[in-house]
């Protein structure tokens, strides 16, 4: 199965500067917390702005398909093929 | 399963709002949205008629959606302002420069006159260089002092009334907590306030400063601006790393991860100490009619805690005999 992330307010810098990315999965349903486990393989561990201790930063809000995680469970929400999760930093400037 | 909009009931919910966890619909989000910060504006009775008003912009998430939500209210309403974008040139290369194209876009989009002072011109130091001289350690205090100079001055020679920022509710609920591990009782009760600078203390009013989103989570201007497609610059300051702020908003974060209404709770605490309720009362000392220790009730906490454990037992039993 196919994930499309896309990365907002800056967050793409732990990502070699990429606004999207395509995840391939072999299995055909996954969870959030297998995205955001795949994701820090991919993250540069210099950048403190989307890991921080092991944990997906607070402050940064996440969409599945445009609308907000915390309306399902989280990281035990259920992900298919095509979905897009977008992540975005509500942590710099003013 | 689909979850519906708790305040329409018919659209399918999108977001779950911070300060209230009601699910909500785009739509009536973005009119609650506005009608709250409509709302703190008259309530503060924030402007008068025919007043010429200067946004603080720096091309943020915060200032954008400033600009683009008071243009919006101020002809829905007829607020009647003349408003005016500020922006501050730092002189912060890779950054700041970047940032004011953002507002030049909002500029042309919104149609309003723009004036940026540059701290070089009027200091003859810009950031770059102040920090070749003294390093990262301090940094953000010059920054921020010498923008609250040049935002006043700027606004003179603009000729406005007042001054705008974009400072939220997370942004008030940091400068509490900072106030208060500093240990700054002078600054702690005024951490909060909606309106600053026009109080003529000794005679010397300076221009007021208002925040019309001291109530607005930081996550529904992030949200408004993505669904709004508002374009904004987000880079982290070069120069902040160090910032005794950014701890502070660590804390925060984690708090409202927990409980989401840590935030209004704070800017909450601090009004109370700034004009306590004079009519909540502190309980009195009294002795418990049970167990004749200290009290501030009749019966003390300890006795209606053993009370009620006391009865749950009692209905445990009952149940197993059944």
């Amino acid at each position: 199965m196919k994930i499309i992330v896309d990365f907002g307010g800056g967050l793409d810098i732990c990502f070699e500067n990429k606004k999207e990315l395509t995840l391939e999965f072999e299995e055909q349903q996954i969870k959030m917390t297998d995205l955001i486990t795949r994701l820090k393989t991919l993250c540069n561990p210099k950048k403190l702005d989307f890991f921080y201790t092991q944990q997906l930063r607070p402050g940064i809000l996440v969409l599945i398909n445009d609308a907000d995680w915390e309306l399902e469970d989280k990281e035990e929400a259920q992900l298919q093929h095509n979905d897009r999760v977008s992540f975005i930093s509500t942590l710099h400037g003013g | 399963m689909v979850k519906y909009c708790q305040s329409c009931n018919t659209q399918k919910a999108f977001m779950v709002r911070p300060k209230t966890g009601n699910l909500i619909c785009q739509n009536c989000f973005f009119q609650a949205f506005e009608d709250e910060i409509h709302h703190t504006i008259i309530s503060t009775q924030m402007f008068k008629p025919g007043e010429k008003i200067a946004i603080a912009a720096s091309g943020g998430k915060d200032s954008t959606v400033l600009v683009h939500v008071i243009t919006l209210l101020n002809k829905k309403y007829n607020y009647g302002l003349h408003l005016y974008l500020l922006s501050i040139d730092e002189g912060i290369k890779g950054y700041r420069d970047d940032s004011l194209e953002t507002v030049k876009q909002n500029q042309i989009t919104y149609d309003l006159e723009l004036k940026i002072l540059s701290y070089k011109e009027l200091f003859n130091w810009s950031m770059d260089e102040v920090v070749a001289q003294i390093g990262l350690n301090n940094n953000c205090t010059y920054c921020g002092v010498f923008r609250r100079q040049s935002l006043d001055r700027g606004a003179i020679q603009l000729g406005v009334d007042k001054i705008i920022t974009g400072h939220n509710a997370d942004d008030m609920a940091e400068t509490f907590l900072m106030n208060l591990l500093r240990g700054d009782i002078f600054r702690l009760p005024k951490s909060t306030a909606i309106i600053t600078g026009d109080d003529g203390d000794n005679g010397i009013a300076t221009l007021p400063r208002c925040k019309p989103f001291k109530y607005t989570y930081e996550k529904e201007i992030v949200m408004y601006a993505h669904y709004k497609k508002l374009i904004y610059f987000s880079t982290e300051c070069t120069y902040s790393p160090n910032a005794f702020r950014g701890h502070v908003r660590e804390l925060i974060k984690n708090l409202e991860a927990i409980r989401p209404s840590a935030v209004i709770d704070l800017i909450h605490s601090c009004e109370q100490l700034d004009a306590p309720n004079q009519n909540q009362k502190l309980p009195q000392k009294q002795l418990c009619q049970k167990c004749n220790l200290l009290s501030s009730n009749k019966i003390c906490k300890a006795c209606t805690l053993l009370e009620s454990l006391n009865q749950g037992r009692a209905k445990q039993i009952l149940q197993i005999q059944e």
